[in-house]
């Protein structure tokens, strides 16, 4: 997927007005968002649980050097290959390599949104092989040729309707809008394609350093069809996503479910720790395992965005975002969308071509509330913002707008003063006389303000400011009478 | 011994809306309430340290520290500017621990209005009288910021004659935000009108809030409307009577 972060505002508006999409984010959040909120307090350690749990996140990333050896120690140990990639196109290059290797013509993949990070299907596709997602979501938006607009329900801006037309041309079935007859027809299509993989790829939810496995979850039952029926089965993980023990990897694993789709336990669990063994019946010949940094290490090194590592990519906070349930995932440019992408993506891509990403929220918090592990999205919103505001060397950003800065420190002088700052307030009370009113209050702002009166009037300021009262009524009080 | 408060008036109430800092004021009087207003403050910050310039909300921080630092107890008719100085101002001041100090005693000690009526002085029914029907909106740095939700619920709940409704999605953003509302108009109207098409499906005639920056925002569209609902702040509601 193409990086289009500097369209924020532009893809943003086309969501508020796309009527598909708005109905499907209203049923999304009103299902999964409140639903979420009660499956945090029906936890029997009660929703605090989530505070602990951002404890065990913290202090596996403050530890993620051993425990990622420890990791990749006990996979080697149990046959599996282990491979740490510094960036996109090691992790790309490593997995053709093993595909060129083993004569991979057929790849199926369970969802894995690090694999849309580093754009590892054009990678396949460029190099003769054919991926085919089989999450009926992904499969829907990779049949359409679209990117994911949603962590864990990437086709969420797609209407039955849509996936009708689309099976129609792509599957060559007749059309209908029927779920449960477009689902037998992917499952159908996908189940071919599973019988003659060579190779299957897959995401890790969680790994476990102590036990050394990964585990995947999924509803469909698909990550483990991919996961045990190709000779060779590849898994790429964040570099970030270890736990450091199995009780550790059980509560974050209950939160996740939880914050993804307000549910228990998701339906399918696997937790893997090899290829198949001597006794095994089945299962892979190969399993290799890609932990990949790609500018993880550099959020790290960084005490202010290392929490952001804590994230184990569940979407809770798409699920309850009130900005991101009205503008959709794709407004967001990249692989990861809503609260979590306006923090990762500026990190991950740069912080100035996403300033958007920085600024286009209004810190409601609402995200910080809903993770399952407790993150402060808006401190590092935040402080974002903060590094755009007067730049930073240390991320390579530039100051954004020297025009914003001289308004802010124009205003940082009036408030070291009340009498300019009275004397502000009296000048646009004069200059509000020659704007439009409209009932009381004011019809049209002059820009930069303009897109306040776009939609909604604007209170005029008082003939009498409060503190003007004060002095008129109260001053005595306040200092005279006991 | 009779209670003192030091009162922070923060600038839209200031400039926009004296009437509802009158209102804070002839509550807090009437229930004994011995006030006191330093006519030398501005801002606490938020606005510039919203946006990230750091350095400019410092100086408005500074400033309000001087100010109130000599007072018992400062009360402001906005959750958000007390989320400022509560939560933000460790921030802002991380790497001087003498302002580290100076700002944490500040905000021990700064309340919101509707908060310090039920968690500071104790009371939930002030005497108030309304006849209408009522709904709240919950405002983001009030409710998740400081925590404040329960006591401006409890104080509408004990005014006499009051009908009141809840709404869908009370505790959802009414797309203020501050700077956001004027720099992304499209991602702000689409939460506006939301909130709004909430607000008039309670069928409620006023909306009740603790904050006046979000009841701007949602009073700017009403009356672009011409909708007939009227937003009143939580200062104005309990200074009406019979």
């Amino acid at each position: 997927m193409d990086i289009t972060t500097e369209k924020y505002k532009a893809v943003a508006r086309a969501g508020t007005e796309n009527p598909v999409l708005q109905k499907a984010l209203a049923g999304l959040q009103a299902r999964f968002g409140r639903g979420t909120a009660q499956a945090y307090r029906e936890l029997p350690e009660g929703p605090d649980l989530r505070l602990v749990a951002h404890d065990l996140r913290m202090d596996a990333v403050l530890h993620l050097d051993r425990l990622l050896a420890a990791l990749a120690g006990k996979v080697r140990g149990n046959g599996g290959h282990v491979y740490f990639a510094q960036n996109g196109e090691e992790a790309v290059a490593y997995c053709l390599k093993v595909a060129a290797e083993n004569k991979v013509k057929r790849v199926v993949k369970g969802k894995s949104m690090v694999t849309e990070e580093i754009r590892l299907n054009e990678a396949l596709a460029a190099s003769g092989i054919e991926a085919v997602e089989t999450d009926l979501g992904e499969y829907i938006i990779q049949l359409a040729g679209e990117t994911p607009s949603h962590i864990i329900a990437p086709a969420i801006h797609k209407s039955k309707e849509d996936v009708g037309r689309l099976f129609a041309e792509k599957l060559r079935i007749g059309y209908t809008d029927d779920p449960p007859t477009l689902t037998r027809a992917a499952r159908k299509a996908l189940r071919e394609k599973f019988l003659s993989a060579d190779m299957g790829i897959s995401g890790c939810n969680l790994a476990c350093a102590e036990t050394g496995h990964i585990t995947t979850v999924s509803n469909e039952g698909n990550i483990r069809m991919a996961s045990t029926l190709p000779r060779i089965h590849m898994v790429f993980m964040g570099m970030e996503r270890v736990a450091a023990r199995l009780q550790d990897l059980d509560i974050l694993l209950r939160l996740l479910c939880r914050g993804a789709a307000a549910q228990n336990m998701a339906t399918y669990v696997s937790h893997i720790s090899g290829p198949r063994g001597a006794d095994n019946l089945d299962g892979p010949e190969q399993l290799h395992l890609v932990i990949l940094d790609n500018g993880r290490s550099r959020m790290l090194a960084d005490p202010e965005f290392r929490e952001m590592l804590c994230c184990i990519r569940c979407a809770a906070c798409l699920n309850i975002c009130p900005v991101y349930g009205k503008i959709g995932g794709h407004a967001y440019g990249f692989a990861y969308s809503g609260p979590v992408g306006a923090v990762v993506t500026p990190l991950m891509t740069g912080i100035n071509r996403a300033a958007d990403l920085c600024q286009g929220e209004t810190l409601c918090g609402a995200c910080r509330d809903a993770c399952p592990v407790n993150i402060d999205i808006p401190r590092m919103l935040l402080l974002l913002r903060a590094k755009l505001a007067d730049g930073d060397s240390r991320w390579g950003v530039t100051r954004g707008s020297l025009m914003e800065k001289a308004a802010y420190m124009f205003w940082a002088r009036l408030m070291q003063s009340r009498g300019l700052y009275d004397l502000a307030i009296n000048a646009g009370s004069v200059f509000q006389r020659a704007l439009p009113k409209n009932g009381g209050m004011l019809r049209f702002l002059p820009p930069p303000l303009n897109g306040w009166t776009r939609s909604r009037d604007m209170q005029p300021l008082a003939d009498e400011s409060f503190s003007r009262w004060w002095q008129k009524n109260r001053e005595g009080d306040s200092h005279g009478n006991p | 011994m009779q209670a003192k408060a030091t009162l922070f008036i923060q600038c839209i109430v200031d400039g926009l809306y004296p009437q509802v800092g009158q209102a804070m004021v002839r509550v807090l009087e009437r229930l004994g309430v011995s006030l006191d207003y330093p006519k030398d403050q501005t801002c606490c910050g938020q606005p510039a340290f919203n946006s990230g310039y750091r350095q400019e909300a410092r100086k408005a921080a500074e400033r309000f520290i001087r100010i109130f630092e000599s007072a018992e107890c400062i009360v402001c008719p906005s959750g958000s500017c007390v989320s400022m100085v509560r939560n933000h101002y460790g921030d802002l001041f991380k790497n001087d621990r003498r302002w580290v100090v100076r700002a944490r005693r500040v905000a021990e000690r700064t309340f919101e209005f509707s908060e310090y009526l039920v968690d500071v002085l104790g009371f939930t029914d002030v005497g108030a009288a309304f006849a209408g029907r009522v709904t709240y909106h919950e405002s983001c740095h009030l409710m998740r910021g400081i925590g404040v939700s329960r006591q401006p619920r409890t104080l509408i709940a004990h005014v006499k004659g009051i009908d009141f409704v809840e709404m869908h999605d009370a505790d959802f953003c009414c797309g203020f935000g501050g700077a956001f509302s004027v720099k992304y108009p499209d991602i702000s109207t689409a939460m506006l009108s939301e909130k709004v098409r909430n607000i008039e499906h309670s069928g409620a005639e006023v909306v009740v809030g603790c904050d006046m920056g979000c009841l701007m925002n949602i009073q700017g569209m009403l009356n672009r409307k011409k909708a007939g609902v009227k937003t009143m702040h939580i200062a104005e509601l309990l200074d009406r009577s019979h």
